[in-house]
């Protein structure tokens, strides 16, 4: 992805040149290693400061939402797909906005870099395949295949399944073997192991919601659990209200996740919510040959009748 | 002042013996990060960790604490009617706190004990609670303690500060509190080395790179900065989720809550977030604080210019850096800060000429 910046500059500079849109949602470079900021830029001189490289892990779709402006953004295979979602679920509309595809080699998961070298991060540059760390004491070479976000590892859509403007040409998509061998491990557990794996995996959540809003489908005007009139959950930390959160949310994006890990990486206390999501996303593609995001033409999963529908009750 | 000189062989005898006396917390790995916790019997605080996620916060004022509680049973003469919760008031210990976040409990204490109303469950806890430090000789790059009226050697809110030297700790005894803790531990042996603090702590500073400057916040109108041009940009890519607040050593608000559970029901106080939509929500439906930009600017302005207008103590903040590291977008309070200091008003850039 090394050059995209450049090119990114150069169509964003032009849309607002042209009057085509008021607005382009990117990144900016951020003020740590490893993080970049999502911004807007309004002028063709503040195209200036858009980046991109292999920390843009947030998902731009999220700042679509029920925009009244005309607006262009960039967008790799996962923001693409939730745009998609976006437009069938009318949060915003196709002509009023412009897609820079960006085909994606996949962005570096911070943690993971963060417990492989000892000592504070103060560096991390990139070239096509290697990412470079540095701390006070040493430099650290790694392949970038084996710093990816486990999402982005699994990505079998890295191109823009959408777009207006390309920001280079398509890259090959990745050949992966098994994208569900974690989930088929939980779902191989016996009732008491799984209550122990949810339980381990939910309890240092903090209920900050960064997960729920760092994502684009979570867009409900009062979400389920802040909801007070009338309240359908407590507010404090009792476990049991902890799970239902997680648990309902997944449910609601069932049909409608890409697995772009926007939530995962949001998390400041690391849970790997899209256990979760995904065991939903596996569901669908089984029961219902669905993946989300694909195609402005078809309804998501949860929100279609077929005749042939499997379910006796539904006939 | 007293300085103590602790072997290291005999640290975790001490605070064997202090555990008589007092219930310990201090930082512990769990999983991938540190955070406060009480500690077992015999387990040692980690004293090698940077800081925690979280701030210690939570140990005086804990993220979800019943307050009251009562029967719903109707067969009881008391039944629906709130009763104080016994609280455990007893003497506790928290060890291998860092300084900045020591401070931040003086800053807390400003809302939570002031002339008029005084809160007895955080006063409660603060009272029963001995702070024990632990220097700090490697701030990360996002530390702006010094700049932010702390340090890493900062002493304000400590009864005890620790400091490594070879194989033995350094213990300035600042309180009584820090000297009952010192007895109980057995610690007796004095080192007159107040050069050892003194150099640690130059040292230390001068490890610190990144800084915020502040002086001319509490100068600048309160009104021109609320209508600053800069909050829609500052704004952009906050989510409105709570990592900041909740990961902050001072932010204090609170939101209570009644449950009910079978027969008994508690009267909780949890943390709130001015992130959260619904923090400002009146009873009408009417929330006058419903746009992110709004709910993004009462937090800078609340830390960095009515709470400086409010209470003459600097800003609320001591530079731990928590929220520049964990925001999930990047929203870095360093750079609000710049902003809202190097902001000058129309009629300050006429008079400037």
């Amino acid at each position: 992805m090394v050059g995209y910046t450049d090119k990114i500059k150069e169509i964003a500079g032009r849309l607002l040149k042209e009057c085509t849109v008021d607005m382009v949602i990117g990144f900016r470079k951020g003020t740590m290693p490893m993080m970049n900021e999502p911004c807007f830029a309004t002028t063709p001189e503040a195209v200036d400061s858009l980046v991109w490289d292999s920390n843009c892990g947030i998902n731009l779709a999220n700042y679509l939402t029920n925009r009244k402006e005309k607006v262009a953004v960039i967008a790799k295979g996962c923001d693409s797909r939730n745009i998609v979602t976006h437009i069938i679920e009318n949060k915003i509309k196709r002509d009023q906005v412009v897609i820079i595809g960006v085909p994606c080699t996949g962005m570096i998961d911070k943690r993971r870099i963060t417990d492989m070298v000892a000592g504070e991060i103060l560096d991390v540059s990139e070239t096509e395949n290697t990412i470079k760390v540095k701390t006070a004491d040493a430099e650290t070479l790694f392949d970038k295949a084996e710093v990816l976000q486990q999402n982005c590892a699994l990505c079998i859509h890295r191109n823009p399944v959408i777009f207006d403007e390309m920001v280079a040409d398509a890259i090959p998509e990745q050949d992966v073997v098994d994208r569900y061998a974690d989930i088929q491990k939980i779902e191989a557990m016996d009732i008491e192991d799984k209550w122990r794996f949810f339980d381990d995996l939910l309890r240092p959540c903090i209920r900050c919601y960064a997960c729920r809003n760092a994502c684009p489908l979570c867009y409900c005007p009062t979400c389920f659990v802040d909801e007070s009139k009338p309240q359908w959950m407590g507010k404090g930390q009792d476990p049991m209200d902890v799970r239902t959160f997680h648990f309902l949310r997944a449910y609601h994006c069932a049909g409608r996740c890409t697995d772009c890990g926007a939530c995962e990486r949001a998390c400041p206390v690391g849970i790997n919510m899209r256990l979760l999501t995904r065991k939903l996303e596996k569901d669908c593609q089984e029961e219902f040959g669905w993946e989300a995001g694909l195609s402005l033409d078809q309804r998501p999963a949860m929100d279609v009748y077929q005749a042939n529908d499997p379910e006796p009750f539904i006939k | 002042m007293t300085i103590l000189k602790i072997d290291k062989k005999n640290w975790a005898e001490g605070l064997t013996a202090a555990a008589n006396t007092y219930r310990l917390f201090g930082p512990v790995k769990e999983k991938d990060y540190h955070q406060f916790k009480a500690l077992e019997k015999g387990e040692m605080p980690d004293l090698d960790m940077i800081n925690t996620r979280l701030s210690p916060k939570a140990l005086l004022f804990p993220q979800s604490e019943a307050m009251l509680e009562c029967s719903l049973d109707e067969s009881r003469d008391d039944h629906h009617i709130m009763k104080e919760i016994v609280r455990d008031d007893k003497p506790r210990a928290v060890v291998g706190i860092r300084p900045c976040d020591a401070k931040s409990t003086l800053l807390v204490k400003l809302n939570f004990d002031t002339p008029d109303v005084q809160d007895p469950y955080w006063l409660g806890a603060y009272h029963a609670t001995t702070f024990i430090g632990m220097a700090c000789d490697t701030p990360l790059s996002t530390c702006f303690c010094t700049t932010a009226g702390c340090g890493p050697y900062h002493e304000e809110g400590l009864d005890m500060l620790v400091m490594e030297q070879g194989d033995a700790y350094l213990a300035k005894l600042l309180t009584d509190k820090g000297k009952a803790f010192a007895a109980a531990a057995g610690w007796s042996e004095t080192a007159d080395d107040s050069a050892a603090f003194e150099a640690g702590r130059k040292a230390a500073e001068d490890r610190i790179v990144s800084t915020v400057k502040t002086d001319n916040l509490a100068a600048t109108d309160l009104l021109e900065l609320h209508g600053a041009p800069f909050w829609e940009d500052i704004a952009f890519s906050c989510i409105n989720c709570g990592t900041c607040t909740f990961s902050c050593p001072t932010c204090w608000c609170f939101d209570i809550q009644d449950e009910v559970h079978g027969k008994s029901g508690v009267r909780m106080k949890n943390w709130d977030s001015c992130m959260f939509p619904i923090f400002t929500v009146h009873t009408t439906g009417h929330n006058p604080r419903d746009a992110k930009a709004q709910r993004v600017r009462q937090r800078f302005m609340h830390k960095l210019k009515y709470f400086v207008d409010k209470y003459d103590a600097g800003i609320m903040c001591v530079g731990c850096g928590r929220c520049v590291r964990q925001c999930p977008v990047n929203i870095d309070i360093r750079r609000v800060c710049e902003q809202m200091n190097s902001f000058k008003t129309a009629e300050s850039c006429a008079a400037e000429g």
